[in-house]
């Protein structure tokens, strides 16, 4: 028979961990968020295969091979493909639900992942013409958010087909 | 000549979203008691242990193989840690049975989980460090804008995926251990639910689940023991491609495809979709199963979407795929490969009960990871290879 | 069993802290080992061996992949562990005769975290890491039980270290090298006592790989490939109250088991972490006098996490490809205190 006293058996504990970490940006990242700090966006260009990838990476991942020709790049893209995020998770810093994309800057043979913001959801499409939104010059640093996010330019889209054989 | 490895004990626990009435290494040996349980074996009949798992965040436990060394019986044995990603339960299988192969060991416990609950699984997937800015949600908001290219490509009907997850849960009723068991479960309730990375609705996602699988691998002169007969590894294959490279095909990936050929080649398979009898793959969210009926070679190219639509994939279809419920019912994601290893093998020991296919005599196994990347396959049958 | 080889090895420079990131130190290391071989890709199978936790990001050896050269794709694996455990991981694959050649490498940064906190994480979760007992001291509880149980002295462990980091002078890729005199290190405070600064492994970041390859390929690779003779690994329970920490009969059992002591030992490059632990070691393999232990320095000399128990390997295999040995032992440990090892035995010929 249950006492109010006795003790209940331990059936979890919560054991709060903290681990400090100071990340190594590499070198290839390292001029990567130079250039963001300076408001440009540089990507490398394989000597083997000719690609350019952005962000830069140091190597190519298909030759395996390192990077180290630099190539300055428009800020300026176009949705390949893109998702409406409707679910919360810490780690994301802009509000819900919002249009996560996949991004071809002009220049560049690989998309990357962004945000694009500044437009209704509804309108988010494969094609569509973007353009980088930087934080004020005098906030400028070296960090990925130095651009907030992506947002729509008045240009044609691209058609899909066009799109496909890029990538 | 390599020699013939059987599987011979099966074990899981019933997969649920929290775990609080054991320990890891009470789940992990939940799983290992019943596989031996099947094996009609105990502890000191296994001469190694191979254990696999995905990220150790997800439990906040680093190399927990260290810490499951008793639990697991492996004090005095070798003891492997296997980690590629959400491939992890089928490679750990595969590594398993490459001992039994290799002529090594006779009897191979191998043993998946994952205890998400102890952690925060959708934030150790999206963690990040300061020189990336954080905009993929989870494996969801990584996979949703590739699944909006195989619907824009196919011109598949928009509720295909509605139909996969249906069916999952439908077959998860006929499963005893499935996390999801929801017996009201229908096409509208599944189109219903919230949008949670557009195109992937929440009934359509799989569920982050505690659980664990394990298997007991032997030899073929130790085969004999066990009350079901032993499930013949016919063939296993493995293939891994860059994370993203430019002019990468993410849909239909070529690593998914030539670790399929390979796996036929070797199980000497030529029409795939007839000569396979079942298939238990890697459906995390629904528009995967056609998706993976394409590049697994069951359909051709864009055509996918139709095997889902036809029917062709249902429990009592031509393929069926998935009948236990799959990974949209269950996701302990270090398991998840494993459990459908397990289950394949489970339908050509005849031991799959109210979700058994009848006269299943060869079986596919696979699981896949990372970003569409990592492909671990096997193929078993009830025959000798 | 099929006959298998070390055919070359690779590794970086072993820094305290490395500017660089994983695939960039990965990177060169890989190249240098698939040259040295001799061999084209893409080879029959990849193994690596690494750790999240090191660096603090789920998918390390993800990231690295890019290094190994995944395209087109590849039959690849990884462990969360030692790359001596992928190493052993890529040998079973090529006895079951489903490869006949390997690409094995394994890297650490231990440079972003701080590694004894870090390594806490390993231990039972429940009721031992929450009290987080660190590397260092979890170190040191076994050097005194080992001290205690030999009747041996601090002079003893600052002999090793001593030796170690000579030794080290010959290695360009060591994190510490140079002349220490023993006297002065015994007048330096303790650590975590019995344990100084001088009986610990320095921090660093680092990579390693190596190329495994069987019977003619071997040949065909290198002039003097390194064959393992044998190979065997053995873990102890995980509760350090269960186990005899001043031993380890898991180190004796996988040494049996990869026949140590069917023929003469010329090296012996043994993963002690900790000064002590060389000894437990030495003893468990039954290494006599005359064996030269750690002619690399060890890694007393240089530790990166996840690749120390690989260059074991591949520095033993070194020198019986340069023709310096005919047989030599190399060993590889993961967990806390000695909790698991592998050994390993290579012959010349």
């Amino acid at each position: 028979m249950g006492d109010a006293s006795e003790p209940k058996p331990v059936k979890t504990i919560k054991t709060p961990m903290r681990l400090e970490y100071q990340y190594t940006a590499g070198e290839a990242t390292s001029r990567y968020l130079r250039g963001i700090a300076q408001g440009r966006i540089l990507g490398q260009r394989c000597p083997s295969c000719k690609k350019v990838y952005v962000p830069p990476r140091g190597s190519c991942p298909r030759c395996a091979v390192a990077t180290t020709e630099e190539v300055q790049l428009s800020d300026k893209g176009t949705v390949t493909t893109f998702a409406i995020v409707r679910v919360p998770s810490e780690n994301i810093s802009v509000p819900l639900p919002f249009a996560s994309v996949h991004i071809l800057l002009d220049g560049a043979d690989i998309p990357f992942f962004s945000v694009v913001q500044g437009c209704p959801l509804e309108r988010v499409r494969i094609g569509m013409r973007v353009r980088a939104e930087w934080v004020p010059r005098e906030e400028l640093a070296p960090t990925a958010t130095s651009i907030r996010w992506f947002v729509p330019i008045d240009e044609p889209d691209v058609p899909f087909e066009k799109l496909e054989a890029a990538l | 000549m390599a020699e013939r490895c059987a599987v011979v004990g099966i074990g899981q626990t019933h997969h649920t979203a929290r775990r609080d009435d054991v320990s890891i290494a009470g789940l992990v040996r939940e799983a290992a008691l019943r596989a031996l349980e099947d094996a009609a074996l105990d502890w000191g009949d296994i001469d190694a242990v191979v254990v696999g798992k995905a990220p150790d965040m997800f439990e906040g436990v680093m190399m927990p193989e260290l810490y499951l060394a008793e639990a697991l019986g492996a004090a005095g044995k070798p003891l492997l840690r296997v980690h590629t990603a959400g491939s992890v339960g089928g490679s750990t299988a595969i590594v398993a049975a490459s001992l039994i192969e290799a002529g090594i060991h006779e009897r191979v416990l191998t043993v998946a989980f994952e205890k998400q609950s102890e952690s925060n699984a959708m934030w150790a997937l999206t963690v990040s460090t300061p020189l990336q800015s954080t905009v993929v949600a989870g494996a969801g908001g990584y996979f949703s804008p590739l699944i909006r290219g195989y619907m824009r490509r196919s011109g598949a009907p928009e509720d295909t995926g509605i139909r996969v997850a249906l069916k999952d849960r439908k077959n998860a009723l006929k499963n005893p251990y499935a996390h999801l068991r929801e017996p009201e479960i229908s096409f509208e309730m599944v189109a219903n639910s919230p949008m949670l990375w557009d195109p992937i609705r929440f009934h359509e996602t799989c569920p982050s689940s505690d659980g664990a699988c394990a298997m007991v691998l032997s030899s073929e002169r130790s085969a004999a023991r066990g009350a079901h007969p032993p499930a013949w590894v016919h063939a296993t294959a493995m293939r891994s491609e860059p994370t993203q490279f430019a002019g990468q095909e993410k849909i239909n990936p070529r690593a998914g495809q030539e670790c399929a050929k390979e796996l036929y080649e070797k199980a000497g398979i030529t029409d795939p979709r007839r000569e396979i009898d079942v298939a238990e793959i890697y459906v995390p969210f629904s528009w995967f199963e056609p998706m993976w009926m394409e590049n697994l070679g069951f359909a051709p190219v864009g055509e996918g979407w139709k095997m889902t639509y036809d029917g062709v994939t249902a429990l009592d279809g031509e393929l069926p795929v998935n009948c236990s419920g799959g990974v949209l019912s269950s996701n302990p994601i270090g398991a998840s490969g494993m459990l459908r290893f397990a289950e394949a093998a489970m339908q050509v020991r005849g031991q799959a009960g109210e979700h058994q296919v009848e006269g299943a005599r060869v079986a596919l196994g696979h699981a896949y990871g990372g970003g569409s990347q990592f492909f671990s396959m096997w193929i078993v049958g009830s025959a000798k290879p | 069993m099929r006959e298998v080889a070390v055919v070359s090895f690779a590794q970086s420079r072993h820094v305290r802290r490395e500017a660089r990131n994983e695939v960039e130190i990965l990177m060169p290391v890989v190249h240098e080992a698939v040259e040295r071989s001799g061999i084209a890709r893409p080879f029959d199978f990849t193994c690596s061996g690494s750790t999240d936790f090191l660096q603090g990001q789920p998918f390390a050896f993800v990231m690295a992949l890019d290094a190994a050269g995944a395209w087109p794709p590849i039959a690849e694996s990884h462990v969360e562990m030692d790359g001596a455990w992928a190493l052993y991981e890529a040998w079973v694959k090529i006895q079951a005769g489903q490869a006949d050649t390997a690409l094995v490498y394994a890297f650490g940064k231990s440079s972003p975290g701080d590694l004894p906190e870090v390594l806490s994480r390993q231990l039972d979760p429940y009721v031992v890491a929450p009290l987080w007992p660190d590397a260092v001291s979890l170190a040191a509880l076994q050097a005194r039980a080992w001290l205690e149980k030999t009747g041996r002295s601090e002079r003893d462990l600052a002999e090793v270290a001593a030796r170690s980091r000579r030794s080290a002078k010959a290695n360009p890729h060591a994190t510490l090298a140079g002349d220490y005199e023993v006297a002065k290190l015994l007048a330096e405070p303790h650590l975590a006592a019995p344990l100084r600064r001088h009986d610990c492994p320095p921090i660093c970041d680092g990579a390693a790989a190596l190329v495994l390859a069987a019977g003619d390929v071997a040949r065909r690779a290198c002039k003097r490939p390194a064959w393992i003779r044998g190979i065997d690994h053995r873990i102890e329970p995980h509760a350090l109250g269960a186990r005899d920490l001043a031993d380890s009969p898991s180190t004796r059992l996988a040494g049996v088991r990869a026949g140590v002591g069917k023929g003469g030992v010329d090296v012996a490059e043994l993963h002690a972490p900790f000064a002590h632990q060389e000894w437990i070691l030495r003893e468990a393999l039954g290494l006599g006098a005359g064996v030269d232990v750690n002619p690399s320095g060890g890694a007393l000399s240089a530790n990166p996490m996840m690749a120390a128990g690989l260059i074991r390997i591949g520095e033993a295999a070194r020198r019986i490809s340069d023709g310096a040995a005919r047989r030599a032992v190399a060993h590889a440990t993961s967990g806390p205190c000695l909790q698991q090892n592998l050994v390993c035995v290579l012959e010349g010929a």
